[in-house]
């Protein structure tokens, strides 16, 4: 009898259906760390393979770095960055970065130390030649009491984080040379960063809310509204940045205090950034108005505002994470170029791009290049976002292999 | 096609109305009008104010009358008469100050995208065909310095490296002899041995985003199982790579062609102050600082209006290469 071995359709969706019921379960299988992976958060899983990128990992140190520097510039930096009168390096102009030994004369081995510098005229151009006196040698000392400051405009302090002690008298520590204002370069890199690195965060945060105001109408929305908005994102994306910005800067009048300076220069800058956002974030939207979890929570009864916020965003924001982060190194940039052409910040404001004024004319720099070492902190600063950047774009997306 | 390239040209009037509209904020962006600022210069300066000529300007460009009746008077005299307005520095016609700087312009940047594709579209195949390999990583690493020096920086420092180890000044696009000489092959020979000075720096940061488009837009096509087909059935490596998914990969490249021509003259701009370039840069900086707005206003006008136009073309090209955006 053929029907007993062949199996009615019935019976083939049981045996189907039951499958795994044959089967011991197997707890062996299963090890802690699956377990483990399991369980995890959405930004849990991300941390773990935002921790296998490298670069990432070690640009985000950098980062962290930089904004210390930033913050902590008045203890960070050996001297102020704008010195009275009285305590600018007169005699020290234009002297190259001091050179930090750790051997002395006789061979042995120190604390690292500076030699006292010495003064020549050049017999022929009558230039100042700077060279080491070995005779005489300063320690470097750390948490050492140097000129006066207040911190954040606070309260007074004298404690620096390192400098040369009273021995040395008038000559400082220059550890990235002196500027031709008889200033250290060191000191005013770190001031410098204050604004450099902070107006890139304030205007990715101006551009972030109009990226996602207008993005997300437009993704969410969609149709005319949609429409309109990406005209006007093509039509500022097509138009040259830095010609724009320029001529808009021009027009920021020139008496403007620093603050007001500082935030105008952002809102423009800003102003051409958020585009990039926009873009990603109607992307987004577009991709997830489809969803059947947003179908689902719309059925059953989400204001649009609790779609939005409750359920849309928390699944794209890694994403908008990893864009900002890609767009800050841009914003430095472009005030980095416009300051350093005389339209963005001005003196007595300080950042990397009025630094970079000093090295304009090609002279100086040839005689003192260390001039140029702004653009340094600007390149390392712009690769270590970009990395991070990269690290959490990957990141972002967790689960694909 | 026809309708195509017709639909597009009317896309474009608008855009290029608000470009208008915005140049002309710009020439009326700084305080008080034009004229009382050049009179009073023209007092500092110790010359005689010419009332009648003051008169004269006024009427021409419309001043003291409402916002737009000054823009008609501006765009039209541009559209109708070839009339850009008075330079206030130069004492000349705009008209007679722009035209070579922005052609230099629009040779340096187009000729710059043009060396960035050349480099990075092999490197990029290279990169993605032989992906983990170590000139792999290495050009990735070299996209990335390329990504975070900015041309004006990189000029900086190969000005300084000219200066200090060749004692030879980079700067400019012409030699001293042939800096007011009028066009002739031997000043063409002579711009050509500056030129390419810029233009590398220029390709050298659009290089380092192109190669990483093309490696990642590659990678994307390789995995698709077309290759796979023009493989099994024995087409030969190198033209397969070539003739099907590397076309593919490059489509995005090319319809962003405006994009990249925006940030090429961005980057320009900045370089060109740098170099001390005879293009539109550095003439806009002046013209901008001491605010003769009807040459900075004419600049930011044609900067953009060039970009437009470059993107038109752009999508007019990728139209006749692929068919399937010409139906949409």
């Amino acid at each position: 009898m053929a029907s007993i071995t062949e199996k009615t359709w019935f019976d083939q969706i049981e045996e189907q259906d039951n499958w795994h019921d044959d089967e011991p379960f197997d707890e062996g299988s299963f090890k802690a760390e699956d377990e483990k992976i399991f369980v995890a958060s959405y930004w849990q899983l991300m941390w773990w393979k935002f921790r296998k990128h490298r670069m990432a990992m070690v640009s985000a140190v950098i980062i962290v770095l930089l904004y210390l520097v930033a913050v902590f510039a008045e203890f960070v930096a050996p001297y102020n960055p704008d010195p009275h009168p009285s305590e600018l390096f007169v005699s020290y102009k234009l002297a190259p970065p001091s050179r930090v030994h750790f051997i002395d004369e006789e061979g042995n081995f120190q604390r690292p130390f500076v030699y006292k510098i010495a003064q020549e005229r050049d017999p022929e151009t009558l230039r100042r030649i700077y060279a080491e006196d070995t005779s005489e040698k300063y320690p470097i000392r750390f948490f050492v009491n140097g000129p006066e400051y207040e911190m954040w405009g606070l309260f007074p302090a004298q404690k620096h984080l390192f400098g040369l002690g009273p021995e040395a008298g008038e000559q400082g520590f220059f550890l990235l040379g002196v500027d031709e204002g008889a200033r250290d370069l060191f000191t005013r890199i770190c001031f410098g960063a204050r604004i450099s690195l902070t107006i890139g965060l304030v205007a990715v945060v101006i551009s972030l809310i109009l990226g996602i105001i207008l993005g997300g109408i437009s993704g969410y929305y969609g149709g005319t509204a949609d429409n309109v908005i990406q005209r006007i994102i093509e039509f500022i994306r097509s138009v040259p940045e830095i010609p724009l910005i320029m001529a808009l800067a021009a027009a920021l009048p020139a008496d403007w205090p620093v603050v007001r300076l500082y935030f105008g220069i952002t809102i423009l800058l800003s102003f051409v950034g958020w585009t990039g956002l926009a873009r990603v974030v109607r992307g987004r939207f577009l991709s997830l108005r489809e969803e059947d979890f947003v179908m689902a929570a719309r059925l059953s009864g989400s204001s649009e505002m609790r779609v939005i916020l409750r359920h849309m965003l928390p699944s794209f924001l890694s994403h908008i994470i990893a864009s900002l982060t890609l767009s800050i190194p841009g914003i430095i940039l472009s005030e980095t170029g416009l300051s350093f052409i005389g339209l963005g910040l001005r003196p007595p404001a300080i950042s990397w791009g009025v630094l970079l004024q000093d090295a304009q004319k090609v002279k100086t720099v040839a005689l003192a290049p260390w001039l140029l070492i702004p653009a340094l902190a600007v390149v390392l600063t712009v690769l270590a976002f970009n990395f991070l950047g990269d690290g959490i774009r990957d990141a972002a997306d967790p689960y694909s292999k | 096609m026809a309708i195509f390239i017709l639909r597009r040209v009317l896309y474009m009037i608008p855009t290029l109305i608000v470009i208008s509209f915005l140049s002309f904020v710009i020439i009326q962006a700084p305080p008080g009008d034009f004229l009382t600022s050049y009179a009073a210069q023209l007092r500092a300066q110790g010359d005689e104010v010419d009332e009648a000529r003051l008169e004269a300007l006024r009427v021409r460009y419309g001043l003291g009358e409402p916002f737009y009746k000054q823009y008609w008077k501006w765009i039209s005299g541009i559209l109708l008469r070839n009339d850009w307005g008075q330079s206030m520095e130069w004492q000349k016609p705009v008209k007679d100050l722009i035209w070579e700087r922005l052609a230099l312009t629009a040779a340096l940047s187009l000729s710059s995208l043009f060396v960035s594709w050349f480099i990075a579209i092999p490197i990029g195949v290279y990169s993605a065909t032989h992906q983990y390999s170590w000139l792999d990583y290495l050009m990735t690493f070299f996209s990335f310095v390329g990504l975070g020096t900015p041309g004006f920086l990189l000029a900086l420092i190969i000005m300084y490296l000219a200066q200090s180890q060749l004692g030879m000044n980079v700067g400019g696009l012409f030699s001293n002899e042939y800096m007011l000489a009028p066009w002739s092959l031997a000043k063409f020979v002579d711009m050509l041995k500056h030129i390419w000075i810029p233009m590398v720096i220029l390709a050298f940061g659009s290089t380092a985003g192109n190669i990483r488009i093309t490696r990642a837009n590659l990678l994307d096509e390789l995995n698709k199982p077309y290759v796979e087909t023009a493989r099994a059935k024995g087409l030969r490596e190198n033209r397969l790579i070539w003739k099907y998914p590397v076309r593919v990969a490059l489509n995005p490249f090319f319809s962003t062609v405006g994009w990249s021509l925006a940030s090429l003259i961005s980057g320009t701009t900045l370089v060109a102050l740098v170099l001390s370039l005879q293009t539109t840069g550095p003439m806009l900086l002046r013209a901008l600082t001491s605010q003769d707005m009807y040459l900075a206003g004419s600049f930011i006008l044609l900067l953009s209006t060039l970009t437009v136009v470059g993107t038109l073309i752009s999508d007019i090209a990728l139209a006749i290469a692929d068919p399937r955006i010409r139906v949409n």
